[in-house]
């Protein structure tokens, strides 16, 4: 029998992740509560060490590994690390605020870094077993942070409503998984792309494939009309979770999207770009009329990732180089824009009060002009109001997506973004017109304070110099994408 | 047709009853034991597909273990049975027309116009002596090993999920820690309020109360 090579190398930080999740595990039964700040400083050298790793390992090339189940490219590289950077600023944000509520506990750090492991094995699946796993493995550890909160009713039945329609949801990606393995006879990505180039095997079959690929997809990523889930989930979890799902996961969606859609079925690219357009419609439409009724700061910010995944869907449907440049460009600005955003209400947020309505960011510059400006930059970033970083996102995507010559699509979608305007300036006004309703002075680390000024103040800064970025995005979709 | 296509035709026959039972029966036990049917059936049809040990391993793990332990779940919770079946003839008159809607369209896709026999080429049989087990093991350790350990970890953030939401510490547990109990301060035990310091408090009698309203 032949020695069979695993180029152990190529998964080197999955490797480091997967440890290390098992070792604060072990060495949380022997340590006392008081030193559980060991574990918080060791999940960070984690995520900073597989970013070290991820990085050092980088070469502008694709490489497989695991006989061909799993990709260690450039896009790869580039998303791992979008990966790493947002979940260890999640940590940092959420330390406090776990703390105060008793979720200060090695479980929680565990399941967070298994979930990182999750979303490293979907952004780098070259098979769809391989994403199919790496995807449960997200989706088991997220519903178990849900209900992390065990004695809060809201956390629990947020839980089972996400677990119910997220195990929907991957039957539904199975399916579609079994159909196109019925008329391609390969489970690869790489497999199935040239199976589809080399004839036109039954297309009636492939396009209802397709169609449960992209709900089961649409789902995960949170775009209407698949995106029951998202308001509800968003609402009941701690908002430390919320956060998390928020920001991190939308990355590993966006990759797996990337390799389905893209590198697999890219041949079908007429069959998806309609599905797609449709999709991109409705979640604007939804995202940003439903945010308007919302009183509950986490449920607007729900709806709010509702139509940018709209706006996300935009810089697909070009089936270009260019187009899917500009969409992970959308999806990093999209991820730093909420942990910012999120990070704000965790600093407002204290023992037994949970700053998650609208009303409990009146008067904030009052009590805090710094932050007041720091939610400012947020919400007008959101909003795509120029000189931040979301307005270069959503020009880029829009002008994507005028290439293709969708014109009435973007003019539509520039006017759904006037609408979604109003919600985001409405806080800016709570904020800055009304009179506090409480007075309480705002607690936090040292640490948290200074990462959520710099996370918002890079808002404004790679707002006015983006080129940085889209270069990377641009290199990591090049170098990736025959 | 040869003798497999009969037992193949009475073995899914009996899959599509028994399927159409666990949903359709009103005892949540006879649901279940006719899910240990359907399981069962299944485990035939694979055998016919010459997959031996994944039919012995479906026998043995789902209906042995897996199905036996739901049944012990199934009986020791009290389900009341008309509560769950409220509003199903509600939903009922939106739901056939989807549920039919959706099936002929999955008829229409997946009918004998795309998926007939004629199309897939007849597999060769198995030369004898050849091990389903080993080759499956071989494949599992080799070509899938990635898929493989990523399962092992599934289960391991299934075990740690499972006992983080339901690990309680006992509530009505006595235990006191002794350090705990020495050090106690003064101030741990008492608050000292201060308060203005206290006037005569004239009684409200219902006379009062009748002159003040006049």
């Amino acid at each position: 029998m032949n020695a069979i090579q695993y180029d152990v190398m190529t998964a080197l930080p999955e490797i480091l992740v997967l440890c290390m999740a098992m070792f604060i595990l072990l060495l949380d039964l022997f340590l006392k509560p008081s030193n559980r700040f060991l574990i918080y400083v060791l999940s960070q050298l984690t995520l900073l060490g597989a970013a070290v790793l991820t990085t050092v390992t980088h070469v502008p090339a694709v490489g497989y590994a695991f006989s061909g189940l799993f990709v260690d490219d450039p896009l790869a590289d580039v998303l791992k690390l979008g990966v790493y950077l947002s979940t260890a600023v999640t940590l940092v944000y959420t330390r406090q605020y776990t703390a105060l509520r008793g979720m200060f506990r090695g479980e929680f750090y565990a399941l967070v870094l298994f979930s990182t492991l999750g979303m490293m094995i979907m952004i780098s699946g070259q098979h769809f077993l391989t994403l199919y796993m790496g995807l449960e493995l997200l989706s088991l550890c997220l519903y178990a942070l849900v209900a992390l909160d065990r004695d809060n009713a809201n956390s629990t039945e947020a839980a089972m409503k996400y677990f119910v329609l997220g195990a929907l949801a991957s039957g539904m990606l199975l399916y579609g998984m079994s159909m196109l393995y019925g008329v391609t006879g390969s489970l690869n990505v790489s497999g199935v792309a040239d199976a589809l180039l080399s004839g036109a095997p039954d297309h009636g079959v492939l396009v209802l494939g397709l169609v449960f690929i992209v709900a089961g997809l649409a789902f995960k990523l949170g775009a209407a009309p698949f995106q029951m889930w998202v308001p509800d989930v968003y609402h009941g979890a701690p908002t430390a979770i919320t956060m998390f799902i928020g920001s991190a996961t939308k990355i590993a969606a966006f990759a797996m999207v990337i390799r389905l859609l893209v590198q697999a079925m890219f041949v079908l690219a007429v069959d998806w770009q309609g599905m797609l357009v449709i999709m991109a419609i409705m979640s604007m439409i939804v995202g940003n009329i439903a945010a308007i009724a919302q009183t509950n700061i986490k449920r607007m910010l729900a709806y709010s990732t509702i139509s940018h995944i709209g706006f996300l869907l935009l810089g697909f449907l070009s089936a270009s180089l260019n187009g899917y440049a500009s969409a992970t460009f959308y999806i990093l600005s999209y991820v730093l824009m909420t942990l910012a955003g999120f990070g704000i209400i965790l600093l407002l947020s204290r023992k037994g009060f949970e700053a998650d309505r609208l009303e409990d960011l009146k008067g904030l510059n009052q009590r805090s002009p710094w932050y007041a400006f720091m939610m400012l930059i947020v919400m007008f970033s959101m909003a795509g109001i120029p000189p931040t970083l979301g307005f270069y996102a959503k020009f880029t995507v829009l002008q994507s997506a005028l290439q293709a010559g969708f014109v009435a699509l973007v003019v539509f979608a520039v006017l759904m973004a006037l609408i979604g305007a109003f919600y985001y300036l409405r806080v800016v006004k709570y904020m800055y017109f009304d009179e506090p309703e409480d007075h309480s002075p705002i607690v936090a680390p040292v640490d948290m304070k200074l990462v959520l000024s710099i996370n918002a103040i890079g808002l404004l800064i790679l707002g006015m110099l983006p080129q940085r970025l889209m270069d990377v995005c641009a290199y990591a979709i090049i170098h990736s994408i025959q | 047709m040869i003798f497999q296509d009969y037992v193949f035709y009475a073995l899914a026959a009996i899959l599509l009853f028994a399927g159409l039972r666990v949903i359709t029966a009103r005892n949540p036990v006879h649901a279940a034991l006719f899910l240990v049917l359907a399981f069962f059936t299944a485990a035939g049809i694979w055998l016919l597909l010459e997959a031996e040990f994944l039919a012995i391993a479906l026998v043995l793990v789902y209906v042995g273990a897996v199905m036996v332990l739901f049944l012990f779940v199934v009986m020791m919770l009290d389900i009341n049975l008309d509560k769950l079946r409220e509003g199903f003839w509600n939903a009922l008159p939106i739901a056939l027309p989807i549920g039919l809607l959706m099936a002929a369209e999955m008829v229409m896709i997946l009918g004998s116009k795309h998926f007939s026999p004629d199309m897939m080429s007849t597999p060769t049989p198995r030369p004898a002596g050849y091990s389903n087990t080993a080759e499956l093991g071989r494949q599992l350790y080799t070509d899938y090993l990635l898929p493989f350990e990523l399962a092992s970890v599934v289960l391991l953030v299934a075990i740690v999920a499972a006992i983080a939401l339901t690990l309680r510490e006992r509530k009505d547990s006595k235990f006191i820690d002794p350090a705990e109990q020495v050090k106690v301060k003064r101030a741990d035990r008492i608050r000292i309020v201060s308060m203005p310091s206290e006037k005569e408090i004239i009684p409200v009698t219902a006379e009062a109360v009748e002159e003040k309203k006049k």
